[in-house]
């Protein structure tokens, strides 16, 4: 009896004519992160994929494990193919299932015939496998409401499948299906689990890190690194950007006033990952936003952060509270990282008493004090850029 | 990239040639286990004997009594934990101090959660132990006395011999353990002179490999293993030998004792130009815990009261130069230095303090390019202070 994986797709069902395009990027996307372990066939018929290892040395359950993580998958179930024969159907869901079965009490036969070609109709297979089932394992007792185990029967084009598990896949879209765009990552718990939410609706990714030494330490910047390798084992490959921030914030910090520090700051920084998202076709920017969190964050100081840039900026968290984002963080596992405590002396950059109501035309002002432009272009080309792969 | 200026000997030093080719001989020809009864198992176990002999000779004691240990923190365990098991028919209470490190210190607050009853004894602004404070706190019931040697964090050194005199004039049993990890090899010393049971030391302070240390365990001390399985040393740590490692302890101690009195004259010379250089061009530059006689010949703890100590680091670090902020331990986290708190410190020059640590492997050149930049970067970053 050979094992395999049934993955089932959910939103991209409902694309017209498209929906090829979706479930091709799909396929490569799941061939690209299992390719390292072994020859595995990977085929598509009527809304399921199919993803068979054609090495007995792989292990299924590495497999399923990874496809946790890609984006537009909606379930994971791990199966076995038996003919499509009655007879072969009930021997051989009892052999295949009779370790798990024998844990449970209640169980019932939930068949789907997508072979309508096939001679006996789903009610009839499921009686039909039920019965054996109750003829074989004699403490089992059926129970349509609420069973404590399902048994799957799918009876498809060429074989039938049995399996009792429906894994929950973590949705979304394929990456690549649309469109790029560039995170302001900082090593926080936000902007993580931001970057996370538009890759899930198939967004390929880059990411921008300022780092500010001798205010952040090396260590930032492998945590930081540690935080993209995480979202890389969803979303395939990132190009992280490393741009120098000190002598920014410094000539920032002569020559500004103190309560409009942060928001010429993160104008700057705005600034700067919209040249370096141009630069590698980004639609759009994404930060780790949400509204109110801290002064700089408040619906004036937001307004005055995006006037800074015309591409478009995605803030996913922007109607969260904090410990929503924080269950999302843990749930994706960027929250350990994130918590590590090489946190950045930047404070002496951050004023004491900061704007919460600022007004663009004064911040204007003082940004003509200090040479905008050439300070995000000079940023921007020494930018160190490490390239992360899974 | 800049010269490489390591002035951070307290965290780890760098090990000596020799060191490393003695353990690439022992990885890759001398291989066997010290247990096993062939030639090749008695070949490993003749080079820990000889490790062992060496390192028991610089401490003047028998090769009975010393015990090697995966390094500092397990030797600390082993002898508070193991004196403590084994003495707690006779008594419930252990004495150490609030400066100690926290392998001690965390050990002592396991002991608490188990019953046992610790008490704390102070240190004056120096980082010098309250010897009146200890008189009043030993007691009938007193089983251990825990201190160390060095402090790690400025370089005090604890009058452990009066310490030995205060238990005996208490008519005390107490059992005394030093934490001598920063003193083995800095400081010329016997464990017999200063009236100590046991005593920790740590290889990589002095040259040697990560991953080793050992416990002297005076002849006749009651005390349990925390470790059980295959009875090697003794029983008191069992486990396959760390066989390089072991060896290159030995040979470490033995290049570093072979030459003890000129190594501690280089370190003290350094630190002492490194001081003068830094107080002379430096104001507002304070040096904590340098009591007269009572510090030890490598380690100058410095505050520089505005900065934060992170930010000069790695400024520092940018010039090549390696320093510390407290102990290298918990700057992972970025709490204050328990140490400079207790030794009453303000806590300006708390958040400013730079650990400077000294080896032999340093030239004077090292020390005068670190006083030629540091008041550069202090100049410079005391222009970004928090307005």
């Amino acid at each position: 009896m050979d094992e395999l994986i049934l993955v089932k797709y959910g939103e991209i069902i409902l694309k017209g004519l498209n929906r090829p395009l979706f479930e091709n990027k799909l396929i490569r996307n799941i061939k690209t992160s299992l390719k390292d372990l072994g020859k595995i066939k990977v085929t598509r018929a009527q809304a399921t994929i199919y993803i068979e290892p054609m090495d007995k040395m792989i292990q299924i359950s590495q497999m399923i494990e990874r496809l946790k993580k890609i984006f537009g998958i909606v379930s994971i179930s791990r199966v076995a193919k038996v003919e499509k024969d009655m007879e072969c159907i009930k021997k051989q869901a009892v052999e295949y299932l009779l370790p798990t079965l024998t844990h449970h009490k209640t169980f019932k036969v939930e068949t789907k015939r997508a072979d309508k070609r096939f001679p006996l109709k789903s009610p009839e297979i499921s009686r039909e496998v039920g019965g054996y089932i109750l003829s074989k394992i004699s403490h089992l007792k059926v129970d349509v409401h609420t069973p404590d185990i399902i048994v799957n029967i799918e009876v498809r084009d060429t074989s039938a499948y049995v399996y009792t598990e429906k894994i929950p896949g973590v949705g979304g879209m394929p990456t690549g299906t649309n469109g790029k765009a560039t995170l302001l990552l900082s090593g926080g718990i936000d902007s993580p689990v931001a970057g996370w939410m538009i890759a899930k609706r198939g967004v390929e990714l880059e990411a921008v890190h300022f780092f500010s030494p001798p205010y952040t330490s090396e260590r930032a910047k492998d945590k930081v690194i540690e935080l993209t390798k995480v979202l890389v084992s969803y979303c395939g490959k990132i190009n992280l950007h490393i741009v120098p921030f000190t002598d920014i914030q410094m000539e920032i910090y002569e020559k500004c006033p103190d309560d409009q520090l942060t928001l010429i700051m993160r104008r700057l920084m705005m600034k700067i990952a919209e040249k370096i998202g141009l630069k590698n076709n980004s639609n759009a920017l994404i930060t780790g936003e949400s509204l109110g969190q801290v002064a700089s964050q408040t619906i004036q100081s937001l307004g005055v952060t995006n006037a800074a840039v015309k591409l478009p900026v995605f803030r996913p968290l922007i109607g969260m509270d904090k410990d929503e984002i924080v269950a999302i963080a843990r749930k994706i596992e960027t929250f350990d990282i994130s918590i590590l405590p090489y946190e950045d002396c930047c404070t002496i950059f951050v004023p004491k008493h900061p704007k919460t109501k600022p007004q663009l035309d004064k911040l204007l002002a003082s940004e003509s004090h200090v040479d905008v432009d050439g300070m995000v272009n000079k940023a921007v080309n020494e930018t160190e850029l490490i390239e992360i792969t899974q | 990239m800049p010269k490489e200026i390591y002035l951070d000997n307290s965290a780890t030093t760098k090990p000596y040639e020799e060191v490393v080719s003695e353990m690439v001989k022992m990885l890759t020809k001398n291989y066997g286990n010290p247990s096993s009864l062939h030639k090749k198992g008695i070949d490993a176990e003749r080079e820990i004997k000889k490790s062992r002999e060496t390192i028991a000779k610089a401490l003047n004691i028998k090769t009975n009594e010393l015990f090697f240990t995966s390094g500092g923190t397990e030797a600390n365990n082993i002898a508070i934990r193991g004196v403590a098991l084994a003495n707690k028919r006779r008594g419930n209470h252990l004495i150490t101090s609030v400066i100690e490190h926290p392998s001690v210190l965390n050990t002592f607050a396991y002991l608490e959660k188990e019953g046992f009853n610790v008490s704390y004894i102070k240190v004056d602004k120096n980082g010098i132990i309250d010897l009146e404070q200890l008189k009043q706190e030993i007691r009938e019931d007193t089983i251990l006395v825990s201190i160390m040697h060095v402090n790690n964090e400025v370089g005090s050194i604890q009058p452990i011999k009066e310490v030995r005199q205060m238990i005996d004039f208490r008519k005390s049993q107490a059992i005394l353990h030093v934490d001598a990890i920063q003193s083995f090899g800095k400081i010329i010393f016997t464990p017999k002179e200063l009236g100590v049971d046991l005593l920790s030391i740590s290889a990589h302070k002095l040259h040697g490999p990560k991953g080793v240390g050992a416990l002297f365990v005076r002849k006749g001390i009651l005390i349990e293993p925390i470790i059980y399985g295959g009875s090697q040393e003794l029983n008191m740590r069992s486990g396959t030998e760390n066989v390089p490692g072991i060896v290159g302890f030995g040979k470490a101690v033995e290049l570093t004792f072979a030459d003890l009195p000129n190594i501690i004259a280089k370190m003290n010379k350094l630190k002492d130009n490194l001081r003068k250089g830094i107080v002379e061009k430096i104001e507002n530059a304070f040096v904590n815990g340098q009591a007269d006689s009572q510090s030890a010949p490598h380690i100058l703890n410095i505050s520089f009261p505005g900065i934060r100590a992170e930010v000069l680091l790695h400024a520092l670090e940018s010039e090549g130069i390696f320093v510390s902020t407290g102990a290298a331990c918990s700057s992972n986290k970025p709490s204050p230095s328990h140490v400079l708190s207790e030794m009453g410190i303000d806590s300006k020059c708390i958040e400013g303090a730079i650990r400077f640590s000294v080896s032999s492997f340093n030239s004077e050149e090292d020390i005068e390019h670190c006083i030629q930049q540091l008041p550069v970067i202090v100049k410079q970053l005391k222009k970004y202070v928090r307005r």
